[in-house]
């Protein structure tokens, strides 16, 4: 497997050099057909592997050098590239490749799997978390399983009386036996101690609460006479200084006004530019408060103009 | 020594606010299980310290003797780019966005070198070692795409703690990766309560008011408030609750073209405005920190009509001042704008 198999990732220098060197000389090696006693065991296919692993960050230059050596070699070295964005993978290549898309998990299997995990750890948890978790996770699974994990470390009080732990400091190999029966020391004391609630879940994923977001939201409403900005500005100045990502702000504030009926289609459609205008800012970098500041005090203003 | 040092929390238990939040920490580290951090707030609210407490919690008092390190790396186009690096025996704290661009080498090179080898102490608790990532928020794609893989591959030897001001420029796939710690501000009363702390610690006269104040005007950064209320104690021989708090130069300056642009709404005032701009910008304070505080100086002088506007083109050129090269260009742009606003309204009034 290891003569046969090139895995290459971001974390590894992919520059056009190594594609030209290390990726060309891989190709290049022909592979010996496999003994009958091995192919007895396992069938060994005639070709080897390179798998190159979030392909779409390789640089334009990587790729195009990758072309012909796909091409020449494609007797004896098939390639896998594994991406996010198959847009960022330059046509020639990904008209060289059969491509198989990955679909976001759909609900039912992520709850029976994160159900599963749950069971198995021993976690216990009230109804509607596992709902709560895959919505705030928005179809990553692994994100899940994460905020499952910690909310099962985090919000349950884990008394962690380890003797054991003191006597074998020092011994390594003891230590690592010792690993496995601290998991299940672990999960008994989650047993004892409460459950997993939904609010925990919102805790760690970030969620902002969604009073805050109402209060927000109440202050941006068109009012009579007076000017809606000294209350939005001191509202936003709590939403910064509690350290809220902006980031989940937007998406919040987003999930509020595109679902609200009151809203007419026109504004709607006003308020969604903004959205995209400010996103686009924050990835690039600007100062947070000023753009929180700047969204809602223009959706206030498209929500006064009616 | 500055009190802020001094009188910095060693321990979890130590911490003066967030008790849940350095309880959930101390289970964590204790847990044997420790997932990767990432770890997110306004600056000011206890990031750093919290971080140092864990790392306290996890390795015991040997994480505080640390050394700095100077190393030499090589870029793919032979350019040799210097990094320093903080480290004890357990962890090993970087700044990557130290060398700019360069960051990716770094992680690549840095952190698969911590990934492959084991803890060098035998008695150590933990059997990983800690790479702590500051400014990880500052971090480019490519640093970040790196890390990814590197989280996984190695992480029976490394976790990572990254800090950062907000999520906003990280990968989705790094924070699916890491458990999200959220450290907001302090409230005026924590705040209150940390500086009462500090002054009984100090022998300081306090008195609740003007700590009150202090707290108002650090914006809910325990930092700043620390230190401005340092300087009062520092330059006046009795304090009393109405005692002017000083604020820092920067400000004042900022405050003056505000006062200016106020007062004269010529182009010959740019001119002037721009003198002081430079001079700003040459004492190394930040286009943003600039900007922001003008707006908010001019916003709270000007009428309630108007502050919708201006705020927003202030948004806007904040975003050109990332985006462009030049921040000065910005800057007078944003004023250029602020006072076509101002006047284009004053006219409109006289009609």
């Amino acid at each position: 497997m290891k003569s046969r198999v090139l895995e290459l990732n971001a974390s590894d220098e992919r520059g056009i050099s190594i594609v030209r060197e290390k990726v060309k000389n891989f190709a290049r090696i022909t592979v010996s057909t496999a003994s009958s006693t091995q192919s007895s065991h396992y069938p060994c296919p005639p070709y080897k592997i390179i798998i190159l692993d979030e392909a779409d960050s390789m640089t334009q230059d990587a790729q195009s050098a990758l072309r012909r050596t796909m091409e020449t070699y494609s007797k004896i070295t098939r390639f896998c590239l594994i991406c996010n964005y198959v847009t960022r993978i330059i046509d020639p290549l990904a008209s060289r490749c059969s491509k198989f898309r990955f679909k976001p998990l759909d609900e039912e299997n992520a709850k029976l799997r994160l159900e599963e995990i749950a069971k198995m750890e021993n976690v216990e948890y009230e109804d509607g978390v596992v709902d709560a978790l895959i919505k705030v996770s928005e179809g990553d699974l692994r994100k899940a399983i994460t905020y499952l994990q910690s909310a099962a470390r985090l919000h349950n009080p884990i008394i962690q009386p380890k003797p054991k732990r003191v006597d074998n400091e020092g011994d390594e190999e003891m230590v690592e036996g010792e690993e496995d029966d601290d998991d299940e020391d672990d999960s008994k004391l989650a047993l004892d101690s409460k459950k997993i609630t939904v609010n925990s879940i919102q805790e760690i994923a970030g969620v902002i609460p969604g009073q805050t977001i109402d209060s927000l939201l109440a202050a941006c409403e068109p009012k009579k006479g007076k000017s809606a900005y000294p209350e939005i500005s001191r509202l936003v100045q709590n939403i910064v200084a509690d350290g809220w990502s902006a980031g989940q702000v937007v998406l919040q504030l987003y999930n509020k006004l595109v679902f609200d009926d009151i809203i007419t289609a026109e504004q709607k459609s006003n308020i969604v530019l903004i959205f995209s205008e400010v996103d686009k800012r924050l990835v690039d970098g600007s100062d947070e408060h000023l753009q929180i500041l700047d969204l809602a005090l223009r959706i206030s203003e498209v929500l006064t103009k009616g | 020594m500055l009190l802020v040092d001094k009188h910095r929390p060693r321990k979890l238990e130590a911490l003066h606010y967030h008790q849940d939040l350095s309880a959930r920490l101390k289970a964590l580290a204790n847990s044997g299980d420790f997932p990767h951090l990432l770890v997110y707030g306004p600056s000011g609210a206890g990031k750093k310290t919290r971080i140092v407490a864990t790392l306290r919690e996890l390795y015991g008092p040997g994480v505080e003797k640390i050394k700095i390190d100077s190393r030499v790396f090589m870029t793919t186009t032979n350019r040799k780019i210097e990094f320093n690096i903080v480290a004890s025996v357990y962890h090993i704290e970087i700044t990557p966005s130290d060398v700019g661009n360069h960051d990716r080498v770094i992680i690549q090179s840095l952190l698969k070198e911590i990934g492959q080898t084991q803890q060098v102490d035998i008695a150590a608790k933990q059997k990983f070692k800690v790479v702590v990532i500051n400014e990880a928020d500052h971090l480019t794609r490519d640093a970040q795409a790196a890390l990814r893989r590197t989280m996984e591959k190695y992480s029976p030897n490394l976790r990572l703690i990254l800090i950062a001001n907000s999520t906003a420029n990280i990968i989705a796939p790094i924070k699916s990766r890491t458990l999200l710690i959220r450290v907001a501000a302090p409230t005026i009363d924590e705040m209150v309560g940390v500086l009462k702390h500090v002054a009984e610690l100090e022998r300081f006269e306090f008195s609740n008011k003007l700590a009150e104040r202090v707290a108002e005007e650090s914006g809910r950064n325990l930092r700043r408030a620390l230190l401005m209320f340092e300087a009062l104690y520092a330059q006046n021989e009795v304090v009393k609750d109405n005692t002017p708090i000083p604020p820092p130069d920067y400000e004042t300056l900022v405050g003056q073209i505000a006062d200016e642009l106020l007062a004269d709404h010529s182009p010959a005032r740019i001119l002037l405005v721009r003198a002081k701009f430079y001079d700003l910008l040459t004492h190394c304070i930040p286009a943003t920190v600039i900007l922001k505080l003008l707006t908010f100086r001019l916003v709270a002088k000007i009428d309630d009509v108007l502050k919708a506007d201006v705020i927003k083109w202030a948004a806007f050129y904040e975003h050109r001042i990332h985006l462009g090269s030049k921040v000065i260009f910005h800057l007078e742009a944003f004023v250029a704008k602020f006072l076509r606003i101002l006047e284009s309204y004053l006219i409109g009034m006289e009609f």
